[in-house]
């Protein structure tokens, strides 16, 4: 399994080959609270690297969910229409929303690895 | 909670606290040239005897819905309103509470709006309806911006027996927020086929039913051919009572309803405030406008209720939210609920029976009037007849004999020289036999 990126507006990717799973951070959940619904992209979707590309609502918040890298739509989480917690649960495993064809393999460069998110959500406390 | 004007001396203690000498001076960024430097031009004020002369002597010039034989209809009717009602809305806790923004210290406040959704959802036969929308225009309007949303289009497709108004209104919609309402030409005949102009544009398609000029449809070849095409269909009732005795239009395939609540509990009241009804699909629910009470259980698992969903709306999704409306008409909300409960499941049908009982002894007594058409082969209230003659003068002479006689469908368009002869006439359960005696008597002299 690769390592994590994540994006400032607490997305997390994992690349496997051109494919990137995507789905919202341990912190950002946690900030959330239960999440009671997701809206997830259709598949085919393009979507653009910090555009919106989901909303994920909690009983007190709706919020954007942020594309971390551009590309098109090639899956998504299905298992959330019926079972939003898992986002909950297990954000970085059961938890994620979409996949992408990855169109711009340079813009990985711009997330943070583990630590430097880490030290990132330290700062904003 | 009671409005307790201020004192000078928290006038003054204000000022104080804030640095500034005198309440002129908080204007001061006015330019002068904006000030006022005489008294408003009004009257002196004058006692209280004399104000009631003055409004009293202002107040004969009309003719009163409730003291003539009364048969206009057109998107609002004048139906009986048990006194409990008036009796029951007027208790300090409901007439002076406004659309609950802290909800959940208001639960009697909640509870009724759940117990209208309630009803609401089983009188449209749909899964889910909202807390109320101002009125059936307004929530017709939002019916199609949510048809816009759920389907990703922005052509909506009008039929001509929907009210001119609703079209009105959703067309200011359209034009200021871009999306493309098409209007059928008005519908007399009840023979438009709406099902050939839908396409995979088509966000949605706005039926009325009972139409404007009264006439019922079966819907359901309509949903089938708007849903072939990824379309919704939209249903709008206009009275309310019909849904005693006509099919639910959630029983005929509608994905959104949207009615006038008027009729139930509500007085005529110059025109509003009404109350919009607005119910959906559960699939749909999250692209609803409105607010929304949901039942849940507190802490010590006892029944409660809370605002729900309350991610659509606009204090929590700003500009996304699915509506700029986040508010609704509570209180003429309970007194549709208050009414309705009243009558009941069987005293609902009741009412509709006699509603359209009284409409049929209307229709046979105008048909044998000499030159009056009967245009309706199916009503429920209300229908169209044809006259010999202009119907917006012949209303204004029936008014001279004290007899409100319809609405002339010119009122509502009038760029069209060809429905000039139409006249709008209802009837409910407050119209008698003398009344429809009287009209048509009149008519005879007048035509």
């Amino acid at each position: 399994m690769s390592e994590l990126k994540f994006s400032k507006d607490h997305e997390w990717v994992r690349v496997d080959g051109d494919v990137a799973t995507v789905g919202i951070t341990d912190y950002a959940q946690t900030q959330l609270g239960d999440v009671v619904y997701v809206e997830l992209p259709a598949v085919g979707k393009q979507v653009e690297q910090d555009k919106e590309a989901a909303i994920v609502e909690s009983v007190k918040a709706a919020s954007e969910v942020y594309a971390p890298l551009s590309g098109e739509v090639i899956a998504i989480n299905n298992e959330l229409a019926d079972a939003p917690g898992i986002v909950n649960e297990a954000p970085t495993e059961d938890g994620w929303f979409f996949k992408l064809r990855i169109k711009d393999a340079k813009q990985l460069d711009s997330l943070m690895d583990e630590a430097a998110y880490t030290a990132y959500v330290e700062g904003l406390a | 909670m009671r409005y307790l004007p201020l004192t000078d001396a928290d006038r003054r203690a204000m000022l104080s606290t804030i640095g500034v000498a005198s309440i002129d001076a908080l204007f001061a960024d006015v330019p002068k040239a904006a000030w006022l430097d005489r008294p408003v031009d009004l009257p002196p004020h004058q006692g209280e005897l004399e104000v009631e002369r003055t409004l009293g002597r202002m107040a004969a010039k009309n003719l009163p819905a409730g003291s003539a034989p009364f048969f206009i209809g057109a998107g609002a009717y004048r139906h009986h309103v048990p006194a409990a009602v008036d009796h029951l809305i007027q208790r300090g806790e409901f007439l002076t509470s406004y659309t609950p923004y802290q909800p959940e210290i208001a639960q009697g406040t909640l509870q009724y709006l759940f117990e209208f959704q309630t009803q609401v959802a089983l009188l449209t036969g749909m899964d889910v309806a909202n807390a109320s929308m101002y009125d059936g225009s307004t929530a017709c309007t939002e019916a199609v911006l949510m048809a816009n949303r759920v389907t990703q289009r922005s052509r909506a497709l009008l039929s001509g027996g929907l009210h001119p108004h609703y079209r009105d209104i959703v067309a200011t919609h359209a034009r200021l927020a871009g999306f493309t309402a098409d209007m059928a030409p008005p519908d007399v005949a009840g023979d438009e086929d709406l099902s050939a102009l839908i396409d995979e544009r088509t966000s949605c398609v706005v039926v009325q039913n009972p139409g404007f000029f009264g006439r019922l449809c079966d819907l359901r070849a309509l949903a089938e051919a708007a849903h072939k095409k990824g379309a919704l269909l939209v249903v709008a009732v206009t009275e309310a009572v019909s849904l005693g005795a006509v099919q639910p239009p959630g029983a005929m395939g509608a994905d959104i309803v949207v009615a006038e609540g008027q009729s139930i509990g509500n007085a005529l009241n110059f025109g509003g405030p009404y109350v919009g009804l607005f119910a959906t699909r559960d699939r749909f629910v999250r692209q609803m406008p409105g607010r929304l009470v949901g039942e849940t259980v507190d802490v010590d698992g006892k029944r409660g209720w809370v605002l729900t969903l309350s991610t659509r709306e606009q204090h929590i999704r700003r500009e996304k939210a699915t509506s700029n409306i986040c508010t609704n008409a509570g209180l003429c909300a309970l007194a549709f609920t208050i009414h309705l409960s009243l009558l009941g499941e069987d005293g609902l049908r009741r009412l509709a029976r006699l509603n359209h009982a009284r409409a049929v002894e209307l229709a046979d007594a105008l048909a044998a009037v000499p030159g009056v058409t009967v245009l309706n082969d199916s009503f429920f209230n209300e229908f169209t007849v044809r006259l010999p003659v202009p119907a917006a003068p012949v209303v204004e002479a029936l008014a001279a004999r004290f007899i409100l006689g319809g609405v002339p469908v010119s009122r509502l368009y009038p760029d069209a020289p060809t429905l000039a002869d139409l006249l709008l006439v209802a009837a409910t359960e407050t119209t008698t036999t003398e009344d429809i005696d009287r009209f048509a008597r009149a008519l005879r002299e007048v035509l």
